[in-house]
């Protein structure tokens, strides 16, 4: 493997991401046998694998329009990680079409025998049905698909065009952008997760799944620039100092994620009305009160101590050490979102919550290595990439 | 009374060679001098040997202190001097308690943020070697000054302004008290 310190393209390279996408396609198929035995257990798990893979995706659409929008320095140099991890949300498209093949095992509101006798899904139908459900979907992924389409075209029309009006247009972009994004990943959440207990509802939900999303996406960003590190790519070129602003982010976001769930948390206890806590009550029973406890020391009372002094955001086995396991908390997260409406009596693994999280993620991580490596791993003819390597933060 | 010296003041060009006077005052040994600019520079606290400010101590020490006064006040109006029961809920609900408790450390963390930066300044304060100079004026538009004050060890007006020439600064004048 060979690294072009002037062009930032890596060569001799063979292959990349061939052992992702055999452990990807290995463990789809296996998931597949998981339908024969356990149809419900499948799309639960899956659903699961999906919201975390594609939440990653998704906290890189928003880092890149923030980072345009801000007009930031210091982001020039990972802006082109960004862009491509939000590249594969078509391939998360793809991935969700099972989902709409397991309406049925996953919605109770999808049976119409059901919304006949429960008054409440009966008011709820004309948002809740399958057809405006799957419409729904559609018009996510278009709406996203297209923005990072877009984006990441001007971006590498920078690259060989040298002409700065490109990144100008990208951050005009960014702000119709970002309110679309806002609105759409609110109604993704509300859709794919909240509705799977269809009587209960938050209209926090929707910030909750993006702080988790953007915490996640640094997360995977800080781990992906550590390998590359180690490899002696783009060593120079994101230093120390990208670290620390890096761990900034993830800082600030723990609190962000802890500020909103607390939140969300909060007023429904206040409130104590049976409609509300019905849903936190779920997820305080049997062994899910551990699942409870585990989220909020280990997704915000550890890492926040960890991640607090100054020095601790430019240590980079730290770094790895916590980017890992905030992953693995935002998964617990989505598990603790999703499956107390299957098992409402407590922890119930099973091997299909594992697989589908491996299918996904190998299909996931071969694509984003293809497209990494077949272009600049940063963005060349950035006006701002030489100020961005010098920064001190 | 007599004009007395009370510093020598320098200006310099741009930010890099005020970075690089700063080093070199530094490195001469110089400990009493000063670096005035229009806008922060990045660097310039290594560059002029300064340590870290103690005042992130102060502030994480006001901030656990303002969050326990604040549990603790609520723990003992709601449980001890004035127990109501409202909407049914245990007397030490602690989760009511978060919000005063945050805010409470906030509060505190940033008056001790704020007042603490203006005492460690020496802030506020009337009178300052370097209004002597007219020059002075430009370091908050596009002038790059180095002060050095005269109680420094090695302060001596003919050769601490040598040497400030030596290491590139321009319009160098003597800050005299009239």
């Amino acid at each position: 493997m060979e690294f072009d310190k002037e062009t930032y393209r890596v060569s001799g390279i063979g292959n990349p991401g061939r052992n992702p996408l055999i452990i990807g396609i290995a463990f789809l198929a296996l998931s597949l046998v998981g339908y024969f035995i356990d149809s419900g257990q499948l799309f639960h798990s899956y659903l699961i694998a999906f919201t975390f893979w594609c939440t990653i995706s998704l906290g890189g659409l928003f880092f890149v329009m923030i980072h345009y929008l801000t007009n930031a320095t210091w982001s020039v140099v990972v802006r082109r990680i960004g862009e491509n991890i939000m590249a594969l949300l078509p391939v998360m498209a793809a991935f969700a079409i099972p989902i709409l093949v397991g309406i049925g095992n996953l919605y109770h509101w999808s049976h119409s025998d059901m919304v006949q006798s429960d008054h409440l899904l009966k008011g709820k139908s004309p948002y809740l049905n399958t057809t405006f459900f799957i419409i729904r979907m559609v018009v996510y992924f278009a709406v996203w698909i297209l923005l990072s389409r877009y984006l990441y075209k001007l971006s590498l029309r920078q690259d060989t065009e040298h002409h700065d009006y490109l990144l100008r247009k990208a951050a005009k972009a960014s702000a119709p952008g970002m309110i679309l994004f806002a609105v759409t990943i609110t109604f993704f959440s509300f859709d794919l997760l909240m509705s799977l207990d269809a009587h209960w509802y938050s209209t926090i939900f929707g910030v909750y799944i993006f702080a988790g999303s953007f915490l996640s996406l640094l997360s995977f960003m800080t781990i992906n620039i550590i390998f590359l590190r180690k490899r002696g790519i783009l060593a120079d070129t994101i230093t120390l100092e990208h670290f620390r602003d890096l761990g900034k982010l993830i800082f600030a976001f723990l609190i962000f994620w802890g500020y909103m769930a607390f939140s969300q948390y909060f007023l429904i206890w206040y409130g104590n009305i049976p409609e509300e806590t019905v849903w936190f009550l779920h997820r305080w029973d049997g062994s899910w009160k551990t699942i409870s406890l585990i989220l909020v020391f280990g997704h915000f009372v550890i890492p926040f101590f960890v991640l607090f002094p100054m020095e601790i955001k430019k240590n980079i086995p730290v770094m790895l050490v916590m980017s890992v396991w905030i992953l693995i908390m935002h998964w617990i997260d989505i598990y603790w979102l999703v499956m107390p409406s299957f098992h409402s009596h407590g922890i119930h693994f099973s091997w299909m919550d594992l697989t589908t999280l491996a299918g996904i993620g190998g299909i996931f991580i071969w694509r984003f290595l293809r497209i990494a490596y077949s272009r600049p791993l940063v963005s060349v003819n950035d006006p701002r990439l030489e100020s961005s390597i010098k920064i001190i933060s | 009374m007599s004009d007395k010296i009370m510093g020598i003041i320098a200006r310099f060009e741009n930010t890099a060679d005020l970075l690089s006077a700063a080093e070199k005052t530094r490195d001469a040994g110089y400990n009493k001098f000063d670096c005035h600019s229009p806008f922060p520079i990045h660097g310039m606290d290594k560059a002029m040997g300064l340590k870290r400010s103690g005042l992130g101590w102060l502030v994480g020490i006001s901030g656990i202190i303002g969050t326990s006064s604040a549990l603790l006040l609520q723990w003992w109006t709601s449980t001890i001097d004035y127990p109501l029961v409202i909407s049914g809920k245990p007397l030490f609900s602690f989760q009511a308690y978060v919000p005063v408790t945050f805010a409470l450390g906030v509060l505190l963390s940033a008056f001790t943020a704020l007042f603490g930066m203006l005492i460690l300044n020496g802030l506020p304060r009337l009178s300052h070697p370097v209004f002597y100079s007219d020059k002075f004026a430009r370091f908050s538009d596009d002038g790059f000054f180095l002060s050095i004050e005269s109680d420094d060890a090695n302060f001596d007006p003919r050769q601490t302004a040598k040497f400030l020439e030596s290491i590139g600064g321009k319009d160098i004048e003597l800050l005299r008290r009239e």
